[in-house]
């Protein structure tokens, strides 16, 4: 399977996501919900599991060992899970120098306000309530761009912006499936404006779509266009 | 029965297990997923969720024996259960879920085991239904035809 995709002759990588889920259900649904957003992807069913990939575990005593980690360029964790949440891995993650600029984005299946914020006050980029669906990977895109690989600002100056108390603003009102889109449109200039273009109704699931489904989602899958319509804010 | 009109016991049969509450739009979503590259997809998540279910309804059984029950277990069991219902759409089960952790909080046990009925009834359903659903889908496919779309306004 190639990790390079060509597209009107400009190639590019496809963007990798780290999944964590303990339930093997959720990881064969995330996986597959990844994979057709043109994603390659990685799960595995622990924090961690998660860290010794990345090659920010515990047996490491520093970070300039040999051992070259996984490189992804979004993490994606349920909240809860035996052993690490993934409240305790969003903070090794962003307590890394070399692995803070990653997102990270948590999913749970309890809406609770207060543990929303904390995760986004601990610098998660967003937070999904189960189950996942197309509509919420597709708003993934946003935040994922292989430029991060190279800790760079740019692609993930939102990153640092999330970390704030004003940025639990945007992610509080997820809460339920037919208002995913309300916040959209009153997202802080700091963080993910560029979600805006993702509101247009034919991409909601629960929007009536009588044809067949599957080539309204492809369309968008590539990674290049969703680059370009996100574009600069 | 020719394929024309195995794929309208199809939707019929699908819509219906809408209409009655037993899957919800999220069983919907996994359908959109599945394609000529995946065209087992469903399938094989909803094998999953079966197995995932039959441990969780096991130790749910056991947990509830004990002399002393560790509700915190149990709750802890439930939770994966609602959570493994709830991403293949298996809205009654779901529910179910969801009322048996109340009892749990309140820490009631002939309650809780009442719920546990009511979940394993729920899930026995759901698990007809679906293998019913799964068996039309693969005599229309044996037949030559294509499963239909599901549409999401009906």
């Amino acid at each position: 399977m190639t990790q390079v995709m060509e597209r009107d002759g400009v190639v590019s990588e496809e963007v990798h996501v780290l999944a964590v889920d303990d339930s093997l259900v959720d990881r064969k649904v995330i996986e597959r919900l990844l994979k057709i957003s043109a994603c390659k992807v990685t799960a595995v069913d622990s924090g961690i599991s998660a860290l010794q990939l990345l090659g920010l575990d515990e047996q490491r005593t520093s970070e300039s060992d040999d051992f070259v980690g996984l490189k992804v360029d979004l993490i994606i964790t349920d909240y809860c899970m035996p052993g690490m949440s993934g409240y305790d891995l969003l903070k090794k993650i962003k307590g890394s120098s070399t692995f803070r600029e990653i997102p990270v984005v948590i999913m749970s299946s309890e809406n609770i306000l207060p543990r929303i914020d904390r995760c986004l006050e601990e610098g998660a980029k967003d937070f999904i309530v189960k189950p996942v669906k197309l509509s919420d990977v597709k708003r993934l895109k946003n935040y994922m761009s292989t430029a991060t690989r190279d800790v760079s600002a740019a692609e993930a100056g939102g990153c640092s912006g999330g970390g704030g108390g004003g940025g639990g603003g945007i992610n509080k009102r997820k809460l339920s499936d037919t208002t995913a889109f309300d916040y959209l449109s009153s997202s802080p200039p700091s963080i993910s404006s560029s979600i805006t273009p993702l509101s247009s109704p034919s991409d909601s699931s629960s929007s009536p779509s009588p044809s067949p489904l599957s080539s309204p989602i492809r369309s968008l899958d590539s990674p290049i266009r969703r680059l370009k319509m996100t574009g600069a804010d | 029965m020719d394929v024309g009109q195995m794929q309208r016991q199809w939707l019929d049969y699908t819509r219906s297990l809408f209409i009655e509450g037993f899957l919800d739009n999220q069983f919907l979503q996994l359908q959109q997923l599945q394609d000529e590259n995946n065209p087992e997809f469903v399938v094989e998540v909803v094998s999953l969720f079966f197995d995932d279910s039959e441990r969780l309804l096991k130790d749910l059984n056991f947990a509830l024996d004990q002399q002393g029950v560790d509700f915190k277990k149990v709750d802890a069991h439930v939770h994966q259960l609602k959570g493994s219902s709830s991403s293949i759409g298996a809205q009654r089960v779901k529910n179910a879920c969801i009322a048996f952790r109340n009892f749990c909080e309140d820490q009631n046990v002939e309650a809780c085991l009442r719920c546990l009925q009511q979940v394993k009834q729920e899930y026995c359903l759901v698990k007809n239904k679906l293998e019913t659903l799964f068996r039309l889908e693969q005599q229309i496919v044996a037949a030559g035809g294509s499963i239909p779309m599901m549409e999401l306004g009906f």
